[in-house]
């Protein structure tokens, strides 16, 4: 059964067990720290790197404003290139769609792309109960299904396995769906793809039926772009008789040019290449090349809801690089399973809440997810300035609508408030807390709700004197 | 009332305490690659050979008259027995190869890709700075297939195809064929973020530049 994330815990509880497993921390470890030099040795190599982030989020931003044009555009001229258009308002719309699609083929086993939004409807599964296989051809994708796993990154979705874990995933669950790994297989990277490369060709070769993301559409033109790296979108994009993509509504670009940014941006941003080995663009259906029915199904499941966030919506300029997971530290001690979602990490923090509303504790925690370091801002390359958005959304959790509120740091928020307004009470306050600091010990644990603050933290060493005493006995310092 | 516009009503509710002008975008990037005097070509074409050979392929320069042997010689480094060639192909390009080649018309079967061994391609632009090759499915190039399942591709780049950078390139690019950006062989890096070479596409790529 394709496992979805469902009735996760909340994201201190989630980060509690998965800091306390040393091998997944190693794992890791090991490969944000590998990427993060690889990317940034990339992105010094560009003298314009700043002038080539600000044009994206330029461009981005003019997309969201004038979404509903550009997607117009894009149907209509995907419609005269061949193609047909659907149109999705949430994640069972999609699935019931695709499903309807994949019936009509009377195929039972489907070959898939990579894609983070069909993870995020859940279609593997909605297929699954329809009778149909969908195999996954991206390595590490197929690394995650065939462990019954989760994803835990938008680019490397098993970057929390290593080689051992791998090679032990594909000697034991090869062979129950197709050409079984060699009896001998070891654990080094080659050997492994090797193995990947010859279960999955015969696949390829049969397949009539491909379903697919996209990383960019163009509204001009029509055309849908994917960057990747196997070769696997390829075969999946030229080799069946019908192509399914299903994308976000956000993906949309302008122009043709518009891709002069994000091709050199994209790559370079994700994985630390100058761009990825393979890039395929492709408009409707080609006489004689390729698939000769293309479905195109836009999805909403939730952006416009973060899109009339006036904060939230830049998000939606999100390229899906991976580089905010890769430098975040909280990430990197928890992996990418803690935040409960296919989007995970600083992006995960901002987008699930926008997406679905913080209505339930699981959501309501991801805001809280991170220290505000603000190394996300830094490395993004749409500029989409995180810590803005997680401040916004904590401040949504704790006053706003949201029906999930935190109630001890409420009334404690309240309660200092009105402290803090009565001048005359807040110095006794101050003064009494210096008292109480001399006799308290550091390392212990508050009484009731608030026992959650010292859980992981110790009180900070509270000074004799308060400032405002000081200021008064030195006179500002000069005494 | 539709999926279709429900999400357009939602998207114009969504934005509508947005002014309604277009966003300016700036374009203050780079047009060629960096380090690269504009118009220098000799510059450009050996930053192309230096970037696709950092990927693992093998790049030769050859005069155009030496094409043969080198196509030849690419094949046979590869032992490749089989090659299967493109429409359009200039035929003079595999005489010299003593294997079987095998034309795409009437078109092949994906079984019959499958047993050949190689293929051999023109292609439609280049690009130095990100050492990519472009392939548009014009002549000598083929439909998508031919350059993806077989295991080893010899590519043919004449020298004035080879732009700078991304922005000098894509404006040469018709968007309504189908475009497969090419660079270095199949690779991935699901494993411990370290890139493997070779892994659904062909795993052997060879470029030949020629002038």
């Amino acid at each position: 059964m394709s496992k979805v994330f469902l009735d996760w815990p909340a994201f201190p509880t989630a980060a509690e067990r998965a800091t306390k497993d040393e091998q997944l921390r190693a794992n890791v470890r090991r490969a944000t720290h590998t990427i993060r030099a690889k990317r940034g040795a990339l992105a010094a190599e560009r003298p314009d790197w700043q002038d080539l982030r600000d044009s994206a989020a330029a461009v981005k931003d003019e997309v969201l404003r004038h979404l509903d044009t550009y997607l117009e555009q894009l149907e209509t001229k995907v419609r005269e290139a061949g193609g047909v258009v659907h149109w999705a308002q949430d994640a069972e719309e999609a699935n019931r769609i695709v499903t309807g699609l994949v019936q009509e083929t009377g195929e039972t086993e489907i070959v898939k792309v990579k894609s983070m939004l069909t993870e995020e409807i859940g279609l593997d599964a909605a297929l699954e109960q329809a009778g149909i296989s969908a195999r996954e051809t991206d390595l590490a994708a197929a690394i995650v299904q065939l462990g019954d796993d989760l994803p835990s990154h938008v680019v490397v979705p098993a970057l929390h396995r290593n080689r051992t874990e791998i090679r032990d995933i594909f000697r034991r669950e090869m062979g129950r769906h197709g050409r079984p790994a060699p009896d001998d297989l070891g654990d080094d990277p080659e050997e492994l793809a090797e193995a990947a490369r010859l279960h999955m060709r015969d696949k390829f070769l049969r397949a009539k039926v491909a379903v697919s993301g996209a990383n960019f559409m163009i509204a001009e033109t029509g055309t849908l772009v994917i960057v990747e790296s196997e070769g696997n979108g390829r075969m999946c994009l030229t080799l069946p008789e019908t192509l399914i993509s299903v994308v976000g509504i956000e993906k949309v670009l302008p122009t043709w040019r518009d891709l002069e940014i994000f091709l050199q941006l994209l790559a370079r941003n994700a994985t630390g290449e100058r761009m990825a080995p393979y890039t395929s663009s492709w408009t409707g259906t080609t006489d004689g090349d390729g698939p000769r029915t293309f479905h195109l199904v836009l999805v909403d499941n939730g952006r416009t809801r973060a899109l009339a966030d006036p904060v939230g919506r830049q998000a939606l300029r999100c390229i899906r690089c991976g580089a905010c997971m890769n430098i975040c530290p909280v990430y990197e001690r928890t992996g990418g399973h803690a935040y409960g979602s296919v989007y995970p990490g600083p992006i995960g923090a901002i987008l699930n809440p926008l997406l679905k509303g913080p209505d339930d504790t699981q959501t309501a925690s991801l805001p809280y997810a991170s220290t505000l370091c603000g190394a996300c801002n830094e490395v993004c390359p749409v500029c989409i300035r995180f810590t803005d958005v997680l401040l916004k959304l904590r401040s949504d959790v704790a006053e706003g609508d949201a029906e999930v509120k935190h109630p001890a740091e409420k009334a404690a928020l309240k309660a200092v408030a009105g402290v803090m307004r009565h001048n005359p009470l807040w110095n006794a306050a101050v003064k009494s807390a210096g008292r109480a600091g001399a006799v308290l010990p550091t390392d212990m644990n508050l009484p009731g709700p608030l026992h959650g603050w010292t859980d992981s933290r110790t009180i900070p060493e509270i000074p004799a004197q308060s400032f405002r005493t000081w200021w008064k006995r030195t006179e500002g310092g000069t005494r | 009332m539709s999926a279709r516009e429900a999400i357009l009503g939602r998207i114009r509710a969504a934005v509508a305490d947005l002014p309604d002008d277009p966003v300016e975008v700036p374009r203050a990037y780079l047009r060629g690659a960096p380090g690269i005097t504009p118009g220098d070509r000799e510059a450009t074409v050996e930053l192309f050979v230096t970037r696709v050979t950092e990927y693992g392929a093998t790049v030769r320069r050859v005069p155009e008259a030496d094409l043969p042997t080198a196509v030849a010689a690419a094949l046979d480094e590869r032992a490749a027995r089989t090659a299967v060639v493109p429409d359009g192909l200039d035929p003079a390009w595999t005489a010299a190869w003593k294997g079987q080649v095998r034309r795409d018309v009437p078109a092949l079967s994906t079984a019959q890709l499958d047993a050949t061994d190689a293929v051999v391609s023109a292609c439609a632009a280049a690009v130095a700075d990100s050492g990519t090759i472009v392939l548009d499915a014009g002549p000598g190039q083929g439909r998508r297939a031919l350059s993806l399942v077989p295991d080893v591709h010899v590519c043919v780049v004449r020298e004035e195809q080879i732009g700078s950078a991304l922005p000098e390139v894509i404006g040469r690019l018709d968007p309504r064929r189908p475009i497969t950006w090419i660079s270095g062989p199949s690779a991935t890096a699901d494993i411990e973020m370290i890139r493997v070479q070779g892994v659904h596409g062909p795993r052997r790529l060879t470029v030949l530049v020629t002038h």
